[in-house]
């Protein structure tokens, strides 16, 4: 297998989006644990975004923090997945459960990618991950047989197929345990992604070259 | 001329920004050192990619180096090469003293399971009794968890096993 930047930078631009959407919940979740748990999950995934974006931006000769906030909202490669705004809770273990069972399938084919840069990082992540997987399963189990949960992880889906190249996609399936259908693919954005990208280049773009 | 075990003694006073207990050296996350024509190089490893205190213990490496009137060149390494297992004893015994658990040993070739994280095989650093629970999977650092202890009624916090 071969890894290109435009392969680094989905993923990366899914993890940073994603931990943004997390951190949503920083300070309102419905318990005391839940709010320490997405805020960690929300910075461990932003942290893979940078190590993600430092690689790529080896390759496309720039820096990190240039991919993750100076390009325009139309540039950027996340899955319509991590793009929505939080939702309630089912949709978010909806989310997470999906996306978590998704990325391990991507990571797994990362792994063995002949960079060996990117195979080593991928393997990083893949063992950070199993603590976000390990939450989301203990979620998934239980509320399963709630008809609430139920219902969000079946208008998911097709964004959470999308989040796959076509080629892992039965895969998911099978994991998920539904049928695969359309996807709603990546390179279609909604409003919501130009909203959170308003606010999270704000201090970018209000002071180009600010550090602190 | 600065020696390899200079830098390394001086590297085993920083500690760690977020556990200050223990130093970068007993965490294991200092992979290399090498000293040629002044310069010194460091390979550093991250614990956790989101770990907030990165910057922070880079610099401190960079400057330590500098105060032994070297030129530090100081590499991040993003592979797999660290796992908890990586902490030194002498970093476990100090982790244990200040409170945290140190992280159990990882079960090779296997992925820590909830089952494993829920048994009884974390003893209470306050009491030593392994009437303890699992309170959180995720703690204030991406590296700890929350554990209760029903023995002592004690909260403590646990070093995840990666």
């Amino acid at each position: 297998m071969t890894t290109t930047s435009d392969l680094l930078l989905e993923i990366a631009d899914d993890e940073l989006i994603l931990g943004w959407r997390d951190s949503e919940w920083t300070g309102i979740a419905p318990s005391l644990e839940e709010d320490v748990a997405f805020s960690s999950i929300a910075q461990n995934e932003i942290g893979h975004a940078r190590a993600l974006y430092e690689l790529a931006a080896r390759e496309l000769g720039t820096d990190a923090d240039a991919l993750a906030f100076d390009r325009d909202p139309g540039e950027y490669r996340s899955a319509p997945l991590v793009e929505r705004r939080r939702m309630d809770w089912a949709h978010t273990i909806a989310r997470h459960f999906l996306y978590e069972t998704a990325d391990e399938i991507r990571l797994a084919t990362l792994k063995e990618s002949d960079n060996a840069e990117v195979a080593g990082l991928a393997a990083k992540m893949d063992r950070e991950e199993q603590y976000h997987r390990l939450h989301a399963r203990m979620w998934e189990e239980r509320l399963r047989d709630e008809p609430r949960f139920r219902d969000a992880v079946h208008e998911l889906w097709p964004f959470a197929l999308g989040v796959l190249p076509p080629e892992q996609r039965a895969t998911l399936a099978q994991r998920v345990g539904l049928d695969e259908v359309d996807a709603v693919e990546r390179g279609q954005h909604s409003d919501e992604l130009r909203e959170l990208w308003e606010e999270m280049t704000i201090v970018r773009r209000s002071v180009p070259g600010a550090t602190w | 001329m600065v020696s390899e075990a200079q830098v390394w003694e001086a590297l085993a006073e920083i500690p760690d920004p977020e556990i200050p207990v223990i130093s970068l050296v007993d965490l294991g996350v200092i992979r290399a050192v090498a000293v040629e024509n002044g310069s010194v190089r460091i390979e550093f490893t991250p614990t956790f990619l989101g770990c907030p205190a990165l910057e922070v213990m880079r610099d401190a490496m960079a400057e330590s180096v500098r105060a032994l009137g070297a030129e530090p060149d100081v590499r991040v390494v993003l592979d797999d090469s660290w796992s908890t297992d990586k902490i030194t004893p002498a970093g476990r015994e100090k982790l244990r003293a200040s409170g945290f658990a140190p992280p159990a040993p990882r079960s090779a070739g296997t992925a820590t399971t909830l089952v494993e994280l829920n048994s009884m095989a974390f003893r209470c650093p306050y009491c030593g009794s392994k009437e303890t629970a699992l309170e959180n999977l995720f703690g204030p650092t991406p590296c700890r968890s929350v554990r209760y202890c029903n023995a002592c009624r004690q909260p403590f916090e646990q070093f995840k096993t990666i």
